[in-house]
């Protein structure tokens, strides 16, 4: 995927694995099931409302808590493209890249974009565009070994490629 | 001259490099990898997609299921049969089962499988404890597990530390829950994100054991990427005792090696310490805290479920009964550590003051079961996490203390220290 475009579910700090996706649910792996559940804790209604291809955007530590790569297979079957944050917890930020979900790390995006807003992200470039305000903004870059594993949409096809 | 933290000097011996710099991606060999029954099955899954065949070291695999087990329900009784199935095509050593598993980062170690020097990684998030030996230890997700069991190794971007410098001594009824507590609530949630937090100073020699298992498990609450302690000599005899059979090797900072921080702590100043919900770093002292009313109270887990605990609980409990308007529970970590308390009479002790006392499981630290709250409810608990919802019902409270505070509130029935009683 070159480019993420879809309307914006905003949200606060600290958003933890808990309410992304709450432990009475991880006695399942299927994406699907996990996706149902997803943010269920901090907004009952996202499941119904989030179309395919819809963004987050968060404030800081976004992710923080339990290493569950549940929390980011329920954001991505949810059809959630790309999150963005102003930072987000280390154990989050690998297991999103390591499935190929993209996330994008962006203080000043994260703080502006409001809920509702129409959003559009450039992976090439990682250039941040608010089409409802006409703002741009300049993602920070992934190091050029995490952007091949992403290239790959994930750490499995990157590991296969390199044996 | 390199000027390597204590934590950097483990990752560039893992990596073959003489030297790495905080913000450096680095591929290392890894001592063990660890999943439960949550974690593995996802894991499991992934590993089907590699095209290498089996697992990289049988030996250096740990699988632990202890979340939902004794098997909570069908679902979960499958994830467990996954990772059992998976353990035996493979012929793991080291796979844990109903009988002689405990709570991972409790059990790990008293077998023996993490040591001072050692590379490790989990997925669980806190996998960082074992730095309580002097191990570099981090959380990670199931897909990075599968590439650990599949190769052997695992990337890292060599984190920065900050330094925390331990003096005096602990009070009585004051612990390592409090010390990290206060830690947390000092810095924050996210002030140690990506970082390593490297615990030294003379006061490190009068934490026991346990202790600084109790801090290390927390450095995730802070964002930590690891929690870590020198070597000393209760570490080594802790070594001594549980893996007599394996090589540890000390790794000590740089005189000169670099912090983004440092901050001293007077371990004797502090008392005991409460984060309130719903994040760790919100965190009280006595003196500010009005009358808070409890239902539950929790004494357990990978934070708190050691024979320290243990005996801290007993000793508070011994002749006393938990208030009318309380469940009390309470969970030995291993199966070690439930005989023990068993042989020194703290079951009894506990039985005896009206709570109930549970086989080895995470079940309620993460709302899974045994001991869920309905809405509206409170609960004292040992346990790492007061995430919304984490316990059960999205109104409900969860109030983290140490096992001191926790058994003294379950005799007043409200949020209580010993000093209290």
């Amino acid at each position: 995927m070159k480019e993420a475009k879809g309307s914006v579910f905003k949200f606060g700090d600290n958003v933890d694995t808990d309410v992304i996706i709450p432990a009475r649910y991880l006695n399942t792996t299927d994406p699907k099931e996990l996706a149902a559940h997803c943010m269920e804790d901090i907004d009952k209604t996202f499941i119904q409302n989030v179309k395919e291809g819809d963004i987050i955007v968060a404030n800081k530590n976004f992710g923080c808590g339990s290493s569950r790569e549940h929390a980011p297979i329920a954001i991505k079957a949810a059809g959630v493209s790309c999150v963005i944050a102003e930072t987000f917890a280390r154990i989050f930020y690998r297991n999103s890249i390591n499935i190929g979900l993209p996330i994008v790390e962006c203080e000043e995006a994260a703080k502006e974009i409001q809920n509702g807003d129409k959003v559009s992200v450039n992976f090439d470039t990682g250039i941040i565009t608010d089409e409802t305000t006409g703002k741009t903004y300049q993602g920070q870059a992934f190091p050029e070994f995490m952007q091949k594993i992403i290239d790959r949409e994930g750490l499995v096809n990157y590991i296969n490629a390199k044996q | 001259m390199s000027k390597m933290t204590m934590s950097q000097k483990i990752l560039a011996a893992h990596a073959g490099l003489s030297e790495v710099k905080a913000g450096q991606l680095i591929e290392a060999d890894l001592d063990l990898v660890l999943g439960n029954d949550i974690t593995s099955p996802v894991a499991i899954k992934e590993m089907e997609k590699f095209n290498t065949e089996g697992v990289f070291n049988k030996d250096r695999i740990a699988l632990v299921p202890d979340h939902f087990v004794p098997n909570k329900d069908i679902k979960s009784a499958e994830n467990c049969k996954c990772v059992r199935e998976f353990a035996r095509r493979n012929e793991i050593t080291n796979y844990f089962e109903v009988g002689q598993m405990g709570i991972e980062h409790a059990l790990l170690p008293e077998k023996g499988l993490t040591v001072a020097g050692d590379l490790i990684i989990g997925a669980d998030s806190q996998t960082c404890t074992y730095g309580a030996l002097g191990a570099f230890s981090t959380g990670i997700g199931s897909t990075d597990m599968a590439a650990g069991m599949a190769t052997g190794k695992a990337w890292f971007k060599v984190p920065s530390a900050i330094k925390f410098n331990l003096t005096g001594k602990l009070n009585k009824f004051v612990s390592g829950k409090d010390v990290i507590l206060h830690i947390i609530g000092m810095i924050g949630v996210d002030g140690a994100l990506y970082k390593s937090m490297e615990f030294v100073g003379d006061g490190v020699s009068s934490l026991t054991m346990d202790d600084r298992f109790t801090i290390a498990n927390m450095a995730i609450e802070a964002g930590g990427k690891n929690g870590i302690f020198p070597v000393d000599e209760k570490a080594i005899e802790y070594m001594k005792e549980h893996a007599p059979n394996r090589e540890y090797k000390i790794f000590e900072a740089d005189e000169d090696a670099e912090y983004d921080e440092e901050y001293t702590i007077d371990l004797s100043k502090l008392t005991p310490t409460v984060a309130f919900p719903h994040l760790p770093e919100n965190t009280h002292t006595f003196d500010e805290i009005d009358e808070i009313k409890i239902d539950q109270v929790v004494i357990g887990s990978c934070t708190n479920g050691r024979i320290d605990d243990m005996r801290c609980a007993a000793e508070i409990l011994k002749g006393r009964k938990v208030a009318d308007s309380v469940r009390c529970i309470i969970i030995p970590a291993t199966q070690s550590i439930y005989m023990q308390a068993m042989e020194e009479g703290l079951l009894k002790t506990f039985i005896e003051a009206g709570a109930v006392v549970s086989t080895p499981t995470c079940g309620p630290c993460l709302g899974g079961y045994m001991g869920i709250l309905a809405s509206g409810e409170r609960c004292v608990s040992t346990t790492n996490r007061n995430f919304v919802g984490r316990m059960g019902a999205t109104d409900s409270e969860i109030y983290l203390a140490s096992p001191a505070v926790a058994a003294a509130s379950a005799i007043t029935g409200k949020l209580s220290q010993p000093s209290e009683l």
